[in-house]
């Protein structure tokens, strides 16, 4: 199954929904290029919601921490939502559960940004 | 029970690299391996995958991945060779350092090394070969059903 993304405005905050697998080639691009195109657009806000993310690899882990930083380099914030399991032990393991702001309630996430 | 073998050889493309883990999920199902460990083996397999097609054989078409799983009684072996100069282990920086853990590229052998129970590096100078160990603990399935 390859990625998707979708994006809406929520109180100022892009939440954008991906679902499928972030791997090395088409899901990498795919997150790669909504983050551009979000940022593009002023939208700096974003809260990345991985409930339907079922699979990343260290590629697609790699993409995130590089949206991470380019957000973050241009003045905003990118937080995750909902993790999965899997995702959620895969960041434990790589240390990087503490470097991103992980949410699990999409109306707090949202409030927490302002 | 013997040990059952099979073993497959692919391409240096992005395309092996699915074809590896879906051979990986399918083996580890039919072994008995329940579905947590059955991602992981896939996803073992995928970063060895990945790490052959891209660092070893560097895309090269006249360089092959060979993919060999074996099920003894208590293990699932599964053996990735790229045909590259050898992966130099002591190389690779520490992906938990605290100046790496926002480099976008590195964790593949720290995710190995995660997700199996016993992971083995051999380099030489015509290529590197994983060796990916994963326990079978209670209801594994026989061998002959799962490798063939």
């Amino acid at each position: 199954m390859s990625m998707k993304v979708s994006a809406r405005q929520v109180d100022g905050v892009t939440v954008m929904d991906l679902s499928g697998r972030i791997t090395l080639g088409e899901g990498s691009i795919v997150l790669r290029d909504a983050v551009r195109d979000l940022l593009s657009k002023g939208n700096k806000k974003i809260l990345a919601n991985l409930a339907d993310v079922n699979y990343i690899d260290s590629s697609g882990i790699g993409e995130l921490v590089s949206a991470f930083t380019t957000v973050k380099n241009q003045g905003g914030e990118l937080k995750l939502l909902n993790l999965t399991k899997k995702v959620h032990d895969l960041l434990q393991i790589t240390k990087l559960y503490t470097v991103f702001d992980v949410k699990d309630n999409e109306a707090a996430a949202i409030k927490s940004f302002n | 029970m013997t040990a059952k073998q099979v073993s497959y050889t692919f391409e240096s493309t992005l395309e092996t690299i699915n074809s590896a883990e879906e051979q990986a999920s399918r083996i580890a199902a039919a072994a008995g391996f329940n579905e947590d460990d059955t991602m992981s083996i896939a996803m073992a397999v995928r970063e060895a995958a990945v790490n052959a097609v891209l660092h070893g054989n560097a895309y090269d078409p006249a360089k092959k991945v060979t993919v060999a799983f074996e099920q003894g009684d208590k293990d699932l072996t599964i053996v990735v060779r790229d045909q590259g100069k050898g992966l130099d282990v002591e190389s690779v920086p520490d992906p938990l350092a605290p100046e790496n853990l926002l480099k976008q590229s590195g964790r593949g052998l720290l995710l190995m090394r995660s997700l199996m129970d016993e992971v083995q590096i051999n380099a030489s100078a015509t290529g590197t070969e994983v060796k990916l160990i994963k326990h079978i603990h209670g209801n594994a399935g026989d061998p002959q059903e799962a490798v063939q």
